[in-house]
């Protein structure tokens, strides 16, 4: 029986992205070693719907990948009379070719470790490494990148070429950091898994993101970081965030996609499986640790709080609005402050929540949130303005009902 | 072995006033510490001992000059090395002992290899 085209499109993907960071070092360059695994894919999704997939896709897509490297050497040699690939092809002409299970794991480690330093490296800029992470990482093509950055086609094929450019002529080179240097290296990496994460959980305009789920994939490369680095407690506290959130997926939309706020999920979908391994790791990131806690490890806490919480009213929100304390001072954003001023609503008083709220930057969310505790205070007609000021800013379809909804309610109140 | 050109931003003073003459050492300290590694390397006067050269059309044309720096920028260009590295991080490791990149900025392109 034909295995499914969507079965076939995902293996293909996941396990070629496998492959590429060997056959980057095989080759030594990003760019022949992605065309080759491109066409490397183009021939699996051509063979496998008819033929099914093989018992070992990876071990297929090693061997004709490096097939189609041998060709397009050849090609660019004749077209442009060029020696410039002339070790590489040596190396591959004259290496047997090893099954997958016999290249050992630690070699397979060490080439993604490597390709994700390098995708992340410092000298390019932060919306370069997100893109450059879901082309060579995750196997996401330059149309679902543009969607999930909210960007145009064109302009993704730019920033890709620029970046292979600039990785080419500044010889950013391809290796994993040495330990020592892992410390000023991960925060860059971390940043890329955590702004793709909340770029697909908290998405500002538009509809979800185009058929791609932004947040697996970011999931997938935190887990693909913590198996790779496991003694190192920034990726760990990643991972925990992440999971941590996550588990609270499931409760966050009903049936018909419209938005369920905290105080009204239902609890008992949240992922308990997800929440209990994030607190194991959140607790295995402090240990490592020892220092002051880091912006990821405050944030991992806090959604451990309100996981563990078996109700919004029982949630522990002094202690969340402490930690929201410390995430201000460590690593200040917009989003820790509006959680503070939530926090301090909750743990003290709608009084304290509008006070810290007064002394931040107006934006569609503040509005939103200045209007929830105008509100519990029944400032009714002051809360409607501050929804109206919402909705003339950029939202989600799903936030924008939930704000007219909330609107229309308060208005109904008031009366 | 890569070569880059690191351009050197900072303040737009005269090098040779007394008042620079710690932060010169400085830079001819650099020199030192990084003599393999440097294969040129230059001290400009201030911008507004600059020209800007244009020519009207094509070769040939009328020269229009212009007087100060192509753009007057909160830092000014004030020198330039030509160093050898393994790699980008090689080179951002010898720029990083600039006085300029701790008081200013430090421009760090590679250089295309002509032969």
């Amino acid at each position: 029986m034909e295995p499914g085209h969507d079965v076939v499109a995902e293996t293909v993907r996941v396990e070629g992205t496998r492959i590429l960071a060997t056959l980057i070092r095989t080759v030594g360059d990003v760019q022949l070693a992605e065309d080759a695994v491109q066409e490397a894919n183009l021939a699996a999704l051509g063979a496998w719907p008819v033929t099914g997939v093989p018992p070992e896709p990876r071990a297929w897509l090693t061997v004709t990948a490096r097939r189609k490297a041998i060709d397009i050497i050849r090609r660019e040699r004749a077209r442009l009379d060029k020696e410039r690939h002339g070790t590489e092809l040596l190396e591959l002409t004259r290496t047997e070719i090893v099954p997958e299970e016999l290249v050992p794991a630690e070699v397979v480690q060490d080439d993604l470790l490597r390709l994700i330093f390098t995708c992340c490296h410092p000298a390019l800029s932060p919306p370069t490494r997100v893109a450059l992470a879901l082309r060579t990482l995750c196997g996401l093509s330059p149309a679902q990148i543009a969607g999930v950055m909210l960007t145009t086609e064109p302009a993704t094929a730019k920033r890709l070429t620029r970046a292979r450019q600039k990785i080419a002529a500044a010889r950013i080179p391809y290796r994993v950091p040495p330990e020592a240097e892992l410390p000023e290296r991960l925060p860059a990496v971390c940043g890329v898994i955590h702004s793709l994460y909340t770029s697909g959980h908290a998405p500002v305009e538009g509809q979800t993101a185009y058929d791609v789920d932004v947040c697996a994939e970011a999931i997938r490369l935190a887990e693909l970081l913590h198996e790779l680095l496991p003694d190192q407690p920034m990726p760990t506290a990643v991972l925990a965030l992440l999971l941590l959130t996550e588990a609270r997926r499931p409760a966050r939309l009903d049936a018909d996609g419209e938005v369920i706020t905290l105080d009204q999920q239902d609890r008992s979908r949240w992922d308990a499986a997800a929440i209990d391994r994030g607190i194991g790791l959140l607790n295995d990131s402090l240990l490592r640790s020892g220092r002051q806690a880091d912006a990821y490890q405050l944030q991992a806490a806090i959604a451990a709080e309100h996981d563990r919480a078996a109700s919004y009213e029982t949630t522990d929100w002094t202690e969340i609005l402490r930690l929201y304390e410390l995430l201000v001072s460590v690593a200040p954003s917009p989003a820790a402050e509006l959680g503070r001023a939530v926090a301090a609503a909750e743990a003290k008083d709608t009084a304290a929540g509008l006070a810290l709220l007064s002394e931040l930057p107006r934006s569609p969310r503040w509005h939103a949130v200045r209007a929830e505790l105008l509100a519990r205070d029944e400032r009714y007609d002051e809360a409607v303005a501050e929804l109206g000021e919402a909705l003339e800013g950029p939202s989600t379809d799903a936030e924008r009902r939930h704000r007219e909804r909330r609107l229309d309610h308060f208005r109904t109140t008031a009366t | 072995m890569t070569q880059y050109l690191a351009l050197v931003y900072s303040a737009d003073v005269d090098w040779w006033a007394p008042e620079q003459a710690d932060e010169l050492a400085e830079y001819r300290q650099f020199a030192v510490d990084n003599a393999a590694s440097i294969k040129a390397s230059a001290v400009l006067h201030p911008t507004s001992t600059a020209t800007v050269v244009r020519v009207e059309g094509a070769r040939g044309g009328p020269v229009v000059t212009a007087d100060g720096p192509y753009a007057e920028t909160k830092e000014a260009l004030t020198g330039f090395y030509l160093v050898d590295a393994e790699d980008l991080e090689e080179a951002i490791a010898i720029a990083a002992q600039l006085p300029a990149a701790w008081n200013g900025a430090v421009e760090v392109r590679p250089v295309i290899a002509v032969r």
